[in-house]
């Protein structure tokens, strides 16, 4: 018994801080995952000439919270003739890989989130792509034809759009040589350029790729809502249905960060080479940008208070308001107090992180709203004859890239003298694909208008 | 059933059948092999509750088969009545009911297009369009009280003389509304995604269309230039000059295209009728109680959707002997097999919002 409780402790001391940090992303993260829903909202309705939530709370602030009980609260229904093992062990599978992936993130140099591993893009890719199970077992154990349409939809589309995903992070990855995350950002600092700068094109089908392995519009078939009703979701309610909905913003999360990593220069600020330069310089200004943020949001705050009907929410307003500045001189601290120097690193780099993040998922948010649905056809074909053959060539011509700079001895921003042509070759070979396909679109067409009136 | 067939029931209770079509699609993977159509969840009798009514009790009647143009049922309906009583409405009441009339057809448009882009996945335009929509049932709402089923006209002319500022606010719609097209047209027409979900989808060739007695924006569409607003003027329509815009291949793009079209000719519509508004009665001398000659009368005008038509017959006394309601929704629907065949499930959301449906009306 006691040698239990011995190696317990043991266990504890050397393990604490991940399991901390596990508790805390299981804690936080469906809160985030809430407001980001809010937000998404809110975004939604500012597009749509409409309020958006407004009910509960100032501004609909607290309308996040209201869902969950609500859902949490809900009848729980299981389909008479569904698998009732898989249809409760699928929605798990589905969140717990979303929130293993999120484990080998780092949000800044010092909050990695779980555990430094040597191979942490490999093991977060990898672990993300896992919820697909989640996803192909829920839509064939709720027994119904919308369910599994949109799970074999979603397992086809995974297969397809993972691939050019992946090839787009090897390009990054020759650049960075290392999958560790946190080598990959220290080697964007120091070569002084963002990876996006030097492999566009791979950023470019990353963002699309990434798009379409969320399951986000305009790729969203698998929960097509004018078609399969919700897709795998159809039959799932209350809580589980909100472990799906969990795992599909922690996948979010989880692309943009590893896009925020790899190519947008993960916690570094802009120019960040510049802050080690000596003496005041004007980009420094850069260090203010958290702490402007953080006041205008304040300011907004404060402002909208007095125009809230109930005291309630007025004092919630400020209380917001508060925090914003409160914030704020957090971020400016290390700044300007040389005693606060050591934690700027991990203070704005957290900042940092966070914003480039929030601007991934912004872009996500943006085009849900703005364009129609693809085809699944569409997609297929945009996925196999476009995206998988250009980031094939994308990584051959980054390779050629990387020799030649080498060649040269090519540092920074320098390298740029080889990577954009590489960059431009890469584009005309997209621009080839795509008239071709539009080409055999044509053939296609004429052949199935001759054929579509047979019956 | 083949192993590989998969038969789907989409609706009554579905996202995009609009209201309660239910279809039952048979399945080869994704590709459509065959579909039907099963209807007559919102049947009520609509005709046979005519036989039972008199003239005027039956008005209000016809509003709730197509409810999102309500105004263009009842003048169906008058104006048959009309024709059955040898009467005609005067002037001034002829050119309300035209203006009403566009912007009822502008509204049934919008409603469309809004719920045709929310199927094929764009969420925004919807709220764009209901936006628009939204003033249209203000001047309904202010010219008769009603905002959907309006009953805005009577059997003869007009129960309510035209608000004091009916003319102003028709124009200042009007005016506005040029812009707006505008920007739907940039959200869609030229969006690739757009395209490739419309183009080439659903074709209905003229000979087709014809055959299957389809009418209004898909036929037009499909390249036939048929409108009874041109072919049998009625109301007020051959005092104005108008464009009727007609379609190439019949796909569900050209329908679009078509349907954007009809608002933009509406609206030119509306702006010539509000410049000149005869003055005079708003009501023909029909008397309190309506009994016309026995005889029978079929009268037919260009709904949003297509040609509505009422056969009515009259036994002498103050109710029908019998109303027939000839539907464009329902006539319109039955193109929907020969449409969607060979397509994805995709498509078939797609064509459901192309043809344009009301269930109320297809139900009766």
């Amino acid at each position: 018994m006691n040698s239990i409780i011995q190696t317990t402790i043991e266990f504890l001391k050397a393990f604490w801080a991940p399991l901390l940090s596990g508790v805390a992303i299981v804690a936080i993260l469906p809160l985030i995952v809430g407001y980001i829903v809010l937000v998404e909202r809110k975004l939604m309705a500012d597009m749509q000439a409409r309020l958006g939530p407004m009910r509960v709370g100032p501004h609909g602030l607290l309308q996040p919270i209201a869902d969950a009980v609500k859902l949490l609260i809900k009848e729980d229904i299981i389909p008479d003739n569904a698998d009732k093992l898989v249809f409760w062990l699928a929605p798990v599978v589905s969140v717990g890989a979303a929130l293993l992936s999120l484990a080998g993130l780092a949000i800044g140099p010092a909050f990695q989130i779980a555990q430094d591993i040597n191979i942490g893009i490999l093991f977060v890719v990898g672990v993300s792509a896992l919820g697909i199970f989640g996803i192909v077992l829920g839509g064939w154990a709720s027994n119904s034809h919308y369910s599994l349409m949109g799970a074999l939809r979603s397992s086809a589309q995974l297969v397809s759009y993972e691939t050019a995903a992946g090839m787009a992070l090897v390009s990054a990855l020759l650049f960075a040589g290392t999958l560790n995350i946190k080598s990959i950002v220290e080697a964007q600092s120091n070569e002084g350029i963002w990876f996006v700068m030097l492999a566009p094109v791979a950023f470019f089908t990353y963002l699309v790729a990434s798009i379409a392995e969320t399951n986000r519009a305009p790729f969203d078939l698998p929960e097509a809502e004018s078609e399969l009703v919700a897709g795998y979701m159809t039959e799932f309610s209350g809580f589980r249905w909100s472990l799906y909905f969990l795992a599909e913003y922690a996948n979010m999360i989880v692309v943009a960060s590893v896009a925020t990593t790899l190519f947008l220069g993960g916690w570094l600020r802009p120019f960040a080479k510049v802050h080690e330069l000596a003496g005041f310089h004007l980009l420094n200004f850069l260090d203010f940008v958290p702490l402007l943020l953080m006041v205008v949001i304040g300011v907004y705050c404060v402002q909208r208070a007095p125009k809230q009907p109930t005291r309630v929410q007025q004092m919630f307003m400020l209380a917001v308001a508060g925090l914003c500045f409160v914030l704020g001189l957090v971020l400016l601290a290390p700044v300007v107090v040389p005693v606060a120097k050591p934690f700027y690193a991990g203070i704005h780099g957290g900042f940092w992180f966070i914003l480039k993040v929030s601007l991934y998922i912004y872009f996500f948010m943006w085009l849900r709203f703005t364009i129609p649905r693809y085809r699944f056809d569409q997609l297929m074909r945009l996925g196999w004859h476009f995206l998988i053959p250009l980031s094939i060539v994308n990584v051959l011509l980054v390779g050629v890239a990387l020799i030649a700079g080498s060649y040269f001895n090519l540092k920074g921003w320098g390298l740029l003298l080889v990577t954009t042509p590489a960059a431009i070759m890469a584009l005309i070979v997209a621009l080839l694909i795509l008239a071709a396909d539009r080409e055999r679109g044509a053939r296609q067409d004429q052949a199935a208008a001759s054929d579509s009136y047979a019956g | 059933m083949g192993a590989d067939e998969l038969v789907i029931n989409m609706g009554p209770q579905h996202p995009s059948t609009h209201g309660v079509l239910r279809v039952k699609l048979k399945l080869d993977g994704e590709r459509v092999i065959g579909s039907e159509c099963i209807i007559g969840y919102l049947h009520r009798g609509v005709e046979k509750i005519a036989e039972n009514r008199t003239y005027q009790q039956f008005a209000p009647y016809v509003d709730r088969m197509d409810y999102v143009a309500a105004v263009s049922s009842g003048l169906g309906y008058c104006e048959a009545i009309e024709k059955l009583l040898l009467a005609e409405a005067p002037p001034r009441a002829r050119v309300i009911r035209t203006i009403l009339t566009e912007l009822q057809r502008i509204a049934s448009h919008l409603l469309w297009l809004g719920t045709h882009a929310l199927d094929i996945g764009a969420l925004t335009p919807l709220f764009y369009c209901f936006r628009e929509r939204e003033e249209i049932l203000k001047i309904f709402e202010k010219y008769c009280g009603a905002r959907l089923t309006t009953h805005a006209f009577r059997i003869g002319g007009l129960q309510y003389e035209a608000y004091d500022t009916f003319e102003k606010d028709v124009e200042r719609f009007c005016k506005d509304f040029e812009s707006r097209i505008a920007e739907y047209e940039d959200l869609l027409t030229q969006n690739r995604i757009w395209i490739g979900r419309t183009k080439g989808v659903g074709i209905l060739t003229a000979a087709a269309a014809i055959a299957f007695g389809v009418t209004g924006p898909v036929l037009r569409a499909s390249g036939v230039k048929w409108d009874i607003r041109k072919a049998a003027p009625y109301a007020a329509y051959d005092q104005y000059k108008f464009e009727i815009p007609v379609g190439t291949t019949g796909d569900t793009y050209d329908r679009y295209l078509v349907r954007m079209e009809e608002m933009r000719q509406s609206r030119l519509i509306c702006l010539q009728a509000i410049e000149n508004i005869p003055t005079g009665p708003i009501m023909a001398k029909v008397g309190k109680v309506l009994k016309p000659p026995p005889g029978e009368v079929y009268h037919a005008i260009e709904a949003p959707k297509g040609e509505i038509g009422y056969y009515v017959v009259s036994d002498g006394t103050v109710m029908p002997y019998r109303v027939h309601i000839r539907p464009p929704s329902f006539i319109n629907l039955q193109a929907f097999d020969r449409m969607v065949r060979g397509h994805l499930v995709a498509d078939v959301v797609a064509i459901i919002g192309t043809i344009d449906i009301v269930l109320g009306e297809v139900d009766r």
